[in-house]
């Protein structure tokens, strides 16, 4: 039947959720560290499946500009590596810029389709920049 | 044990359904396919769809491997259920009319056919929503009595249904809760059970086979040191009884809940068991119709037993429908499951045992263990792992499985909070496991 060869194969290259990066990112993270002195810090965590991060961000204040980012945590490929991604994103970025990174921006930065499932996981670690941006305006 | 898969509707080969469907499609409007354009309409629609569902295994084999979050259903239940609604569909204790007589007897009659299956007598059958609702009935009825100081005895590889409602109760009385500990394998310390009952024990709640780790635990024996201090014991059968025959005279047990979902069985069901005696003298959980005898505007007197307990309209459906699972179950009999179960987990230990990097987190004997199998993979989260595993049409549950505190003990030993559980019923056999190992391979393969 003409349905089996073309649709009810593997996923295709742009669909794969595990693509070289994401992999990459997820053994090798970038800035993965603790920040001692200096850092804003924000925490949160999925219940439903034990992803934790931590979020640490240096301002420097009389320009408000992310001069430094960290991250400590552990989780499932797609939350390491979306915060990944992330830390690197934020590395000089206004305070205002770092605010208006949303759910499109996490999407493209992984680069990648996230299931429906899978979408809390990506998106932890919008949550905990969002925490940590909070944190600094007060 | 033969093929059962055949009895159960939702094994039908997906490929020959989604064929099926389209062939149907295409039957009604043979026009729109034509076997030139590479795409007919059916394809395109179906190319339309989220990539994922589209390209999904599972459409093609479903191999369900979730059986502790609940099962599937053989036809002949669904067939129950359904035909209760077309033909039987009363309300229950409360006409005279002959419909709802047919009503009331099959709904008595799933009173018996519980009491039978797990050796007890039909005033002491309540039916209900499910354990949990059980679970927090018990805790309230029975915390009621509690005073401050006395002790609930709990193990750490409790269910959160069967640690909260006592968590709750134990605040609100100021009780203590204790909480016995496991053995490196994974099993009961009972030495160290021995000495948390104590004469201020009031209420011993344990689980008889664990969601998370498969292990049986020794009730007989935690009844005999929950009553030698003349406390309770409530059992928590929820998994077991999917997989045990269990006699309620046997075990000692003066209370004991479980779920239909999880035996082939409707969801919407549960069955508390409580001994007579104590039943009688038990505050009822839930007030209302149904569970009264007589009713002034003051005050009301309760009902016999079983009815005492079961307040307004009953799921008389879902009765009828575990009904049907008991009945199917019990032409199986449950030994033959028990022997299933058993080498099913003589197999998966010995093929899980033999994968480098996985960590099993359960008893490693064949003994009083259940086809339960949590495990972690070295380097790859429990999340992912059982994304890709999806992928291969494998249905299995990764994160703390409603057992976070157990999660958090384990983490010692394995440094994940979260596992990968497989958990095995009736329909599945060695095929399944070899799936589940072959796909395990191509994972750690994956991510190497």
């Amino acid at each position: 039947m003409m349905i089996d060869n073309d649709l009810m194969g593997e996923v295709t290259e742009e669909e794969e959720m595990y693509k070289e990066n994401i992999l990459d990112h997820y053994k090798h993270p970038h800035n993965k560290r603790e920040i001692k002195d200096g850092a804003i810090c924000f925490h949160d965590l999925n219940p439903l499946c034990g992803d934790e991060l931590t979020l640490y961000l240096v301002v420097d204040r009389s320009q408000n500009i992310i001069t430094d980012v960290a991250f400590t945590g552990h989780g499932c490929a797609i939350s390491q590596a979306a915060i990944s991604l992330l830390t690197d994103e934020l590395k000089g970025k206004s305070l205002n810029e770092a605010g208006a990174i949303g759910k499109e921006t996490m999407m493209s930065l992984l680069g990648i389709k996230i299931s429906h499932t899978r979408m809390k996981c990506a998106l932890l670690s919008l949550k905990v920049l969002e925490g940590g941006l909070a944190q600094c305006s007060m | 044990m033969k093929k059962l898969k055949a009895d159960f509707p939702i094994f039908q080969s997906k490929k020959s359904q989604l064929q099926q469907s389209c062939g149907a499609f295409l039957k009604n409007d043979p026009g729109i396919f034509t076997p030139r354009n590479g795409l007919s309409k059916v394809a395109a629609e179906l190319r339309g769809m989220d990539p994922f569902l589209r390209n999904h295994n599972s459409l093609k084999r479903l191999i369900y491997l979730d059986n502790g979050a609940t099962t599937q259903k053989p036809q002949c239940v669904i067939d129950a259920m359904t035909h209760f609604y077309e033909h039987d569909n009363a309300n229950v204790h409360r006409g005279i009319y002959l419909l709802s007589q047919k009503a009331t007897m099959a709904y008595e009659k799933a009173h018996e056919t519980v009491a039978r299956f797990i050796g007890a007598s039909m005033e002491e059958i309540i039916f209900n929503g499910g354990t949990t609702e059980g679970l927090n009935g018990l805790a309230r009825s029975l915390g009621s009595n509690l005073n401050v100081g006395d002790e609930i005895v709990l193990t750490v590889m409790e269910h959160h249904s069967n640690l909260i409602p006592w968590q709750e109760i134990a605040r609100e009385k100021g009780a203590r809760l204790k909480f016995i500990p496991l053995t490196d394998d994974y099993r009961l310390d009972l030495t160290k059970a021995k000495e948390l009952i104590t004469a201020k024990t009031k209420i011993v709640s344990v689980t008889h086979m664990s969601n998370v780790l498969g292990t049986i635990n020794p009730i007989s024996e935690l009844a005999l040191l929950a009553h030698a201090v003349g406390a309770v014991l409530v059992v928590d059968a929820a998994q077991s009884v999917a997989h045990l025959p269990i006699n309620v005279k046997e075990l000692d047990c003066d209370y004991l809940v479980f779920s239909g979902h999880k035996m082939a069985g409707p969801t919407g069901i549960g069955v508390l068991y409580g001994k007579k005696k104590l039943l009688e003298k038990l505050p009822p959980f839930e007030y209302g119709g149904g569970m009264v005898k007589e009713v002034t505007f003051e005050k009301a007197t309760w009902n016999d037993l079983p009815w005492k307990f079961e307040a307004g309209t009953p799921p008389i459906a879902e009765a009828i429908g575990l009904m049907a699972a008991i009945e199917y179950l019990e032409k199986i009999s449950m030994e033959n499951i028990a022997t299933h179960g058993h080498e099913l987990v003589q197999y998966g230990l010995q093929k899980m045992s033999a994968i480098s990097g996985l960590i099993l987190i359960g008893p490693s004997t064949v003994d009083e263990r259940g086809p339960i199998f949590s495990f972690t993979l070295d380097g790859i989260h429990p999340h992912d792992v059982s994304e890709l595993l999806d992928r291969e049409g494998i249905a299995v549950r990764a994160g703390n499985h409603c057992a976070r505190p157990l999660l958090s003990v384990l983490r010692g030993i394995s440094g994940e909070q979260s596992t990968v559980r497989a958990s095995f019923y009736i329909y599945n056999d060695n095929t399944d496991m070899d799936a589940l190992v072959a796909a395990i391979l191509k994972i750690k393969k994956r991510f190497a």
